[in-house]
């Protein structure tokens, strides 16, 4: 996969202690193997196997999913921000690629 | 010739191949569970799943799952040519036990999520999804 782009949605600003919304998404076709190309022969599965966030050096999300996953991953889940920290989101290609991104996060 | 007796007989027959399908899936389903909570016992409710009653586009159906106090949800779509679709675990940095996705469906059909508790024990909750368009490339 050459094209593969992660995108972060993350809040303008926050205070400390607040519970933020954490939105991903990532390009990817997520290529079940069940399906056939034009000759009749089944396309190889890949697609992207995990997905993990931390924040702050602390795991918040680690989602292992499997083909059912829709074509551009899209992740959504709950952060409470204690303080500035960095955000690592990770994701695991069954072709061995892993994809990564940081964002780092400030709190008011 | 062929008589009464056999036209049942033949009738029982054709019911019971067709039900086969239905008893591998939700044998497949069975099975997922199984291996998630080690055959433990699972009780309903303390599991909401927020899917939309009807989706237009099984290619793309927003799914969102909730277990106040859970640390993993198991998420499985029981009509699918495989009923996994994923596991989410929340690590000490999640505010919530409630995550978001999008899944494919590859038609009418029940979505089940188990959550595991903190506690070790094991909630289940389904909702019935229906679709319009199946999402498994067909």
């Amino acid at each position: 996969m050459s094209d593969v782009r992660p995108r972060i949605r993350l809040p303008r600003s926050a205070n400390a202690g607040d519970v933020i919304e954490v939105k991903t998404l990532i390009s990817h076709n997520m290529e079940t193997g069940l399906r056939r190309d034009g000759s009749g022969n089944a396309i190889p599965r890949q697609i992207i196997n995990r997905f993990t966030c931390e924040y702050a050096g602390k795991l918040v999300v680690d989602v292992t999913m499997e083909p059912a996953i829709s074509a551009n991953p899209y992740m959504e889940f709950d952060v409470q921000v204690d303080e500035s920290a960095d955000f690592v989101f990770t994701w695991y290609d069954d072709d061995g690629s892993v994809y990564s991104e940081t964002q780092s996060f400030e709190v008011s | 010739m062929l008589t009464r007796r056999d036209t049942m007989a033949m009738g029982l027959g054709v019911a019971a191949v067709a039900m086969v399908p239905g008893a591998a899936i939700a044998s497949a389903v069975d099975d997922a569970i199984a291996a998630f909570t080690g055959g433990a016992s699972v009780t309903d409710g303390g599991v909401t799943i927020d899917a939309p009653e009807i989706a237009e586009n099984g290619n793309t159906v927003p799914i969102a799952v909730d277990a106040p106090g859970a640390t993993e949800i198991l998420l499985l779509a029981a009509g699918n040519p495989t009923p996994g679709v994923a596991k989410f675990g929340f690590g000490e940095g999640a505010a919530s036990s409630r995550a978001a996705t999008r899944i494919r469906l590859g038609g009418t059909q029940d979505v089940v999520a188990i959550a595991k508790m903190a506690d070790g024990s094991y909630a289940r909750g389904a909702v019935e999804v229906k679709v319009t368009i199946g999402g498994c490339g067909g």
